[in-house]
Parts: C-alpha cells; structure tokens; sequence
C-alpha cells in the first residue's frame, strides 16, 4: 500500500472518524465533502462507536496474495450501535464459528505488511465480542 | 498532586503451553515448569505488534480516565524491545489512533524490560513540572525468544497503559527512586533476530541486585516497611524470580499475587510490571500502598510506591480487568501455529 494512501485514510481508518452532517445529521463514513442525503456541505467530527451486529459476512479461502498467510480467513459487514454500516476482516476467530447476528467489537490491528521492507498499515478489524 | 489517572491493558487471546514447545525440541517440560514456575505463555497473531496492543491498553485507560480529551495529552511514550519499526516512531502511530495529535511530543524508549516504567517516570516528571496536562505512558512488547532457548518458554505480548495528570488521580505518586549500572545480562546487537543471554548470570548480579537495590533504597528514602503495603508488583521475567525477590524483601505471597501475571502470561517485557500494576490496581482499595519495581537488563530498576485513592471504586470497571483477559477467551495454539504467527518459519518472498 503507498504510504500517502496510508496517511490519507489514517482519520478514518485510525480512529474511526466519520462526519455528521449538521443539517440532516446523516453520518458519512469515511469524510465526504457532499452529504449524500441533502447535499449539504458542513459536517461535525464523529467518533464511531466500538461495538456493533455482524449483519453478512463471507469466508475467504483463495486469498489475494498479500493475505494468503491468513487464509481461510472472513471480511464482513457489521451494524454499529448508532446505524452506521461497515465492513472490516473478522479476525481472533474460527471461520466455521462465525454467525450473521453475533456481536461485534473494533480492534485496532495491524491490516497489511508490505514485505519486509515496506510500510506497515493499521487500521479497524472486528472481532467477537465476548465481555 | 500527581499520579495515575486512567489505566488499562491489553494482551493477545492466544496462549502456548511450555509442554507443546518442550515436545518440539526434546525438553523435559516438568522440569521447565517448576524452575520457571510458569505454564503458559501469550502468543500475538500476526495482525497484533507492540503498536497495537498499546493502541488497545491505552483505549482502556481513557475509558478509565473518564471524559479527557486525547487533545489534552501533551506526551506519549512507548517503552518497548519490540517496536515494529527500526526506524519510525510507534508513538506518532498511538497519538494518530487516539486523536491526540499534532500538539504533542512522542519517544519511543528502550531499556530490555524497564522501558515501560521509564515512559511512566518521564511522564510523572513533565506534568509534575507543568509542561503537559497529562502524560501516557506505554510498556508493550511482543518479545521473541529464540528457538528452543529457555527464553522461548517465556518471551511473551502485552502492554499496559498510564494516563499521568494532576487531579481525579486513582493512585497518588508518593515516591520514585531508580537504580542502574552497567550489567552486561541480556542484549541484542542491531540486525539480530534474537537476544542473547549471560545464562544464570542474569539472576544474582542482575534481576536480584538491581531490584533488591531499588527497593531498598526507595524503602528507605519513605520510611516505609514491607508490612505497610497492600501490595508489591516486581518484574516477572518467569513465575520465580518476583516471589523470590519479594520474598528476600521481606513480602508475602498475598502481597504478590495479584500482580503475579508471568505463570500464565509469560514474559511480556516493557509490559510486564506495568501490566502486574494494573492487575492490582484492578482488586486494590482506597488507601492501600502499592510497591512497584521494575526491571530492564543491562541493567536498571525503577520503583514507585503508589497510594491508591477513593476514586479506584468508581474507574475499575470502566474497561476489562486484566486478570479477565488472561484468563477467559483463550485459544491454545500449537508449535506449528505459533511459529508461522510468530515468523519463524523461512519463506520464499
Ligand atoms: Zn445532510
């Protein structure tokens, strides 16, 4: 991954900012200039909350090459408590054990090494929530 | 004032018992486990480093800390021997992940295992001083040892957090003292995978006279006595070596216990007193001393003697108690897992 990406993306991918736009209160995650939903341009800093429903989920068993190492592994898409949908790599878990339903917590994890030389990225992935 | 006003830690989920390393190169596992005094170790998977169980530990703190604004944190320091990058600060990474930047200062530290308690002394130092609101400090390692040494029943990962201000604070800082010289027990040259070790001469003149050497100065510096204090947490390189030295010192195993992480955590190095200060911090009650001495090879110890306030009761449960992630939600790994997360086994790129 190219290291500007990586520094672009760190708000979002960090730290989970999003923006809430102060006339219809639509969160958009990541940042956008243009609320989607009323066009209005102005948007206040919103933290996501941590915790969430897995709502679909798919296993991957050929990974890209990057990810091989991790394989079978599973990416899916989570509801967060305020509505806000995402998707991150379900990690710390049995594929076989997942289900649509179960809850969800964030982790900041390490997402991708470029080799042994390259720039490592950080960012969201969920795990089972189990306290 | 000064002192701790928010605390957590973090560790992976994944354990490896000395049994399932002993069978892979020969070891008599019984004898492994009663000089060790430990059973199991904690093991990262391959999306987990120092930064990010420092990321995790320091969450847990803020959730502690109760509303503080991240922007308020005017330094973030991270002892570890195992920052991820050679070159490249870990701490811009945490700061960035907290929404502390960019008014901020950040080191990494090192110091073998002491350079957790050295980001904590720094940080007590500089809000003492009044050039930062609140200071965080981070011991985290996801430490390596090599394979079939003894050090690989041990080396261990975790991190554990300290948010240092002024007021609202859980433990007051009631005294500091440090104690170093040159001691040539355990190092790493640069471009090395592993450490090397001096064997038994990382016991007596090293780990015992530097811990004794700290604690008995800060004993004396406070006038205190073993029997004053609810607790004492000591570095844990194994199961032994805490109770051995708390024992000398004149502590019991009741002091002890409740920051005795390493039979089943291993050795998390930076982490290691750290995380037995949050342990006890997390079944501690308003007023009780805490001893805490720390040890890094090479060789140095840094002691604290906390007094925990009223505000414990309140901020404990706020964010997971260690003890919870050390003991529930485990996945045993075998040696084959363990050497693939832990990249010990040769690839073609
Ligand atoms: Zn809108």
């Amino acid at each position: 991954m190219f290291p500007s990406r990586i520094w672009r993306d760190s708000k979002h991918r960090y730290r989970l900012e999003a923006g809430k736009c102060t006339k219809c209160g639509k969160i958009v995650f990541p940042y956008r200039l243009i609320c989607p939903e009323c066009g209005h341009r102005e948007f206040e800093k919103v933290i996501l909350p941590d915790t969430g429903k897995l709502m679909t989920y798919s296993v991957i068993r050929v990974a890209p090459s990057q990810f091989t190492d991790q394989a079978p592994y599973a990416v899916g898409i989570a509801e967060l408590e305020n509505g806000v949908k995402l998707l991150a790599q379900i990690t710390d878990c049995d594929v076989e054990k997942i289900k649509v339903g179960m809850e969800i917590r964030i982790e900041f994890r390490r997402i991708q090494t470029d080799s042994h030389q390259g720039v490592l990225s950080y960012g969201y992935k969920f795990v089972p929530k189990w306290y | 004032m000064v002192g701790i006003v928010g605390y957590g830690a973090h560790m992976p989920r994944h354990r490896i018992k000395v049994e399932e390393i002993a069978k892979v190169w020969g070891a008599d596992a019984p004898s492994y486990k009663k000089g060790l005094m430990l059973r199991e170790k904690s093991v990262p998977p391959p999306d987990m480093d120092t930064i990010t169980l420092s990321v995790e530990a320091a969450k847990n703190a803020l959730k502690r800390a109760g509303n503080i604004d991240p922007a308020d944190i005017g330094a973030i320091y991270i002892g570890s021997e195992s920052h991820p990058y050679a070159v490249k600060p870990s701490g811009t990474v945490v700061a960035e992940a907290l929404g502390a930047t960019p008014d901020i200062h950040c080191a990494d530290y090192e110091f073998a295992c002491k350079a957790g308690s050295e980001a904590m002394f720094v940080c007590l130092g500089l809000v003492k001083s009044g050039y930062i609101k609140y200071g965080l400090a981070i011991g985290g390692d996801t430490s390596q040892g090599a394979p079939s040494d003894a050090l690989e029943y041990s080396a261990a990962a975790g991190a554990a957090a300290f948010i240092m201000g002024t007021d609202n604070l859980i433990a007051e800082i009631q005294e500091t003292h440090s104690f170093m010289t040159d001691t040539p027990d355990f190092w790493r040259r640069e471009h090395e995978f592993y450490p090397q070790h001096a064997g038994r001469f990382t016991g007596e003149p090293a780990y015992f006279r530097t811990t004794m050497g700290a604690a008995d100065a800060i004993l004396k510096k406070s006038g205190m006595k073993p029997r004053d204090f609810a607790y004492a947490v000591f570095h844990q390189p194994n199961g032994k070596f805490p109770m051995r030295v708390g024992k000398m010192l004149g502590f019991t195993k009741e002091q002890i216990e409740p920051g005795w992480l390493s039979p089943t955590l291993g050795n998390t190095y930076s982490g290691a007193s750290p995380m037995g200060l949050t342990s006890t911090l997390d079944i501690a009650k308003p007023g009780d001393m805490i001893l805490m001495v720390s040890y890094g090879s090479g060789a140095g110890s840094d002691a604290f003697i906390w007094k925990v306030t009223d505000r414990i009761d309140e901020v404990r449960d706020k964010a997971v108690r260690t003890r919870k992630l050390l003991d529930e939600n485990l996945t045993y790994v075998d040696y084959g897992t363990y050497a693939k997360f832990r990249h010990k086994i040769l690839k073609n790129e």
